[in-house]
């Protein structure tokens, strides 16, 4: 049976993607660390393998690799499970593991208040669908567009603040500009004012120990010669080395200890400033190394070139938002596309498959230059998403189940009567978002 | 107090095993209560007998450096490390992955270049610390109390860190909140206390060469000086800075 041979194919791949994020979250998340729960890491590989498994359906919908009706089910049965993880077992499992590590709690107290945080959060996932008109009278409450519309907005607007931050940051840490110029003789200069102060607060220190030596030690003398050396010294000379004992290691060491250790509290902290001082004096040296091979040259000129490239969406986005341009306009890419001579529908699987791979390697991607540059190539690539969209949206068909969007709101007004076609559309077809 | 030598004992590990906590318990011998995380280094300061209860008694300063062992600091981190008299290292008991590190911190300090302060790979045969003349290393592995209660409920794994082993080091256990862990008496106090004079000995005692009657400074590549005594000194781990008179 086709169906069982599509399910199994399916299955493997899943339990293929499983074992890539366990060996991922082994080697990379908890390198250092040793882990004590292992349902962590088993929560991580599923959601992990559930998500692949969402992109490699999408891909199969759109080659038209399976069978329609297995795609089908597998992509409600792929749907329901990460909707279970996302909206149940996840935040539940946050929430007990934080409220675990909470020292002056007793065991009994523990799992109630792990389910009352559960319920805020599911109140407040709610009340985030209230704004947005998902509720459309043909689905009962529970359906599954209630979960997926809230998940499918959050998700979006956590990628747009990602990519947001992404895009500043990179030019600030990459571009030539932004690198100030530090010799060695500063970075020198720095650690010998750090040992120094160390030095200082060793002196201090040792003060305070030997003081409190010796304040010890004098009690212990003057308790001593309570005892034993009454009788044998002279009257005279007993009273005037007790009274000498107390008064002076006593009082003087107090108040030195005291102000003593005002001084080596503020001295610390200036140890810290400096170390500190010294890290970016010395990470910047590096940088400025990096900056003159030929990799950061040519992030230089990448982090130019996107600079003006994001500037130039920005201005777009304001005059379409300011004068209302929806829909008459056509974009720059649609007005390139019609010039080039690879305008073909045959192309377009090719280009989204590029696309999603891109977007999907940017987001797991740890290093933020391949971020930036797999989410830019995505941009460009975005139009080409959103034809394939159009295509498919023109032809309804009954086995069209769910189509797949990447969309940010960052390009909402350049894109907007798309944006108004996908978000609010009627019962067959509705956006989902890769959770990222 | 200006008659009073010092000696300096580096402290390394990972982030987050104890060292702070560890330092203030052996300068102070009461728990830290709220230990902060350790930016750049803590250094505390312990008066140490040496030789306590014989003739040669003597007092000594003994300064712990708390060097902070987040990762994204190690380019800086090297400042602090000369000169050592003396490393301390610290493990974590309930994490496998902070005594595996234990290799990679020793090779830090030891393959120390002044000119050059990157990190370099050379690996460090910890054989070369048997003997007496070498840096004394001392393995103190935290967070006893919680390991005891894991080998309770049968999950039991072997205690020691094989670096002590290797490197010919005492290793002690401590619970940093208990000041019980090293009173004096108990075994791990007596430890410490050897491993201090070992360190007092090695700076301020082996110097009976006869072609030196000043106190040399350690050279900046932290390996031992030539004494007359050491007849152990494998030949192969010698720096092209060093010098000898033989």
């Amino acid at each position: 049976m086709t169906f069982l041979e599509d399910s199994l194919i399916v299955f493997i791949s899943q339990a293929i993607f499983f074992i890539g994020g366990w060996i991922f979250f082994v080697k990379q998340l908890f390198r250092d660390y040793e882990v004590h729960h292992s349902l962590v890491q088993l929560i991580f590989s599923v959601t992990f393998a559930l998500s692949c498994t969402m992109f490699e359906l999408i891909i199969f919908e759109i080659i038209g690799y399976l069978d329609s009706s297995s795609r089908y089910f597998h992509w409600n049965l792929g749907l329901y499970s990460l909707l279970f993880m996302v909206i149940a077992l996840i935040p539940f499992y946050i929430a007990y593991y934080c409220i675990s590590n909470i020292q002056f709690l007793s065991r009994t107290h523990i799992r109630p208040l792990t389910i009352f945080v559960w319920l805020i959060y599911l109140y407040f996932f709610w009340k985030i669908g209230d704004p947005f008109p998902i509720l459309s009278p043909k689905q009962g409450i529970f359906s599954i567009e209630q979960g997926v519309s809230r998940i499918g907005v959050i998700g979006v607007t956590v990628m747009a603040l990602l990519s947001g931050f992404g895009a500043v940051n990179y030019p600030y840490t990459s571009m030539a500009i932004f690198i100030r110029p530090v010799t060695q003789a500063d970075v020198l200069s720095i650690e010998k004012k750090l040992l120094q102060t160390m030095d200082m607060i060793l002196v201090k220190k040792k003060r305070i120990a030997l003081a409190e030596a010796n304040s010890v030690g004098a009690r212990q003398n003057y308790s001593m010669m309570d005892q034993s050396n009454v009788k044998s010294r002279g009257f005279w000379t007993n009273i005037l080395s007790s009274v000498g004992s107390i008064a002076n290691p006593l009082s003087q060491g107090t108040e030195n200890i005291s102000q003593l250790r005002q001084e080596i509290a503020a001295l610390e902290e200036l140890s810290r400033q400096l170390f500190l001082e010294a890290h970016d004096a010395r990470t910047m040296r590096e940088k400025i190394e990096w900056s003159n091979t030929f990799q950061g040259k040519y992030f230089n000129f990448l982090g130019y070139f996107f600079s003006l490239y994001c500037v130039w969406k920005i201005f777009i986005s304001t005059i379409n938002i300011v004068f209302d341009r929806v829909g008459k306009k056509r974009s720059s890419y649609q007005r390139l596309r019609a010039r080039s001579p690879l305008a073909g529908l045959e192309h377009r699987p090719c280009f989204l498959v590029t696309a999603c791979f891109l977007h999907i390697g940017g987001l797991y991607s740890t290093n933020e230059y391949t971020w930036f540059i797999a989410h830019v190539n995505e941009v460009l690539l975005q139009d080409f998403i959103l034809e394939v969209l159009e295509h498919y949206s023109a032809n309804p068909r009954p086995d069209n189940g769910y189509v797949f969007l990447f969309f940010r709101p960052s390009h909402a007004h350049e894109h907007a009567p798309r944006v108004q076609n996908y978000h609010y559309s009627s019962a067959g077809r509705f956006a989902v978002q890769l959770l990222p | 107090m200006a008659a009073i030598e010092k000696v300096k004992v580096v402290v390394l590990g990972d982030s987050g095993v104890g060292k702070t906590s560890l330092t203030y318990l052996i300068a102070h011998n009461k728990p830290l209560l709220s230990p902060g995380w350790t930016v750049g280094c803590s250094v505390e300061v312990k008066l140490h007998r040496y030789k306590e209860g014989t003739q040669a008694q003597n007092t000594f300063f003994v300064e712990l450096w708390d060097v902070g062992g987040s990762n994204n600091h190690r380019n800086t981190r090297n400042v602090f490390y000369q000169p050592t008299h003396g490393i301390i290292l610290v493990h974590d008991l309930t994490n496998r992955k902070s005594q595996l590190n234990l290799q990679k911190w020793l090779s830090e300090i030891l393959n120390q270049d002044s000119t050059n302060p990157t990190f370099q790979n050379v690996d460090v045969d910890p054989e070369q610390f048997l003997g007496s003349t070498q840096i004394p290393i001392l393995v103190i592995g935290t967070k006893f109390d919680i390991a005891e209660e894991n080998q309770k409920k049968n999950q039991y794994r072997r205690l020691a860190s094989s670096i002590a082993e290797q490197c010919g080091a005492d290793e002690i256990f401590v619970n940093c909140f208990q000041p019980r862990s090293l009173a004096p008496g108990t075994s791990n106090s007596v430890k410490l206390t050897r491993f201090f004079d070992k360190i007092i000995e090695r700076r301020y005692y082996s110097r009976i060469s006869p072609f030196t009657d000043k106190r040399r400074a350690i050279p900046p590549y932290l390996m031992a000086t030539s004494t007359p005594l050491s007849n152990k000194r494998p030949e192969n781990y010698l720096s092209p800075r060093f010098y000898h008179m033989d």
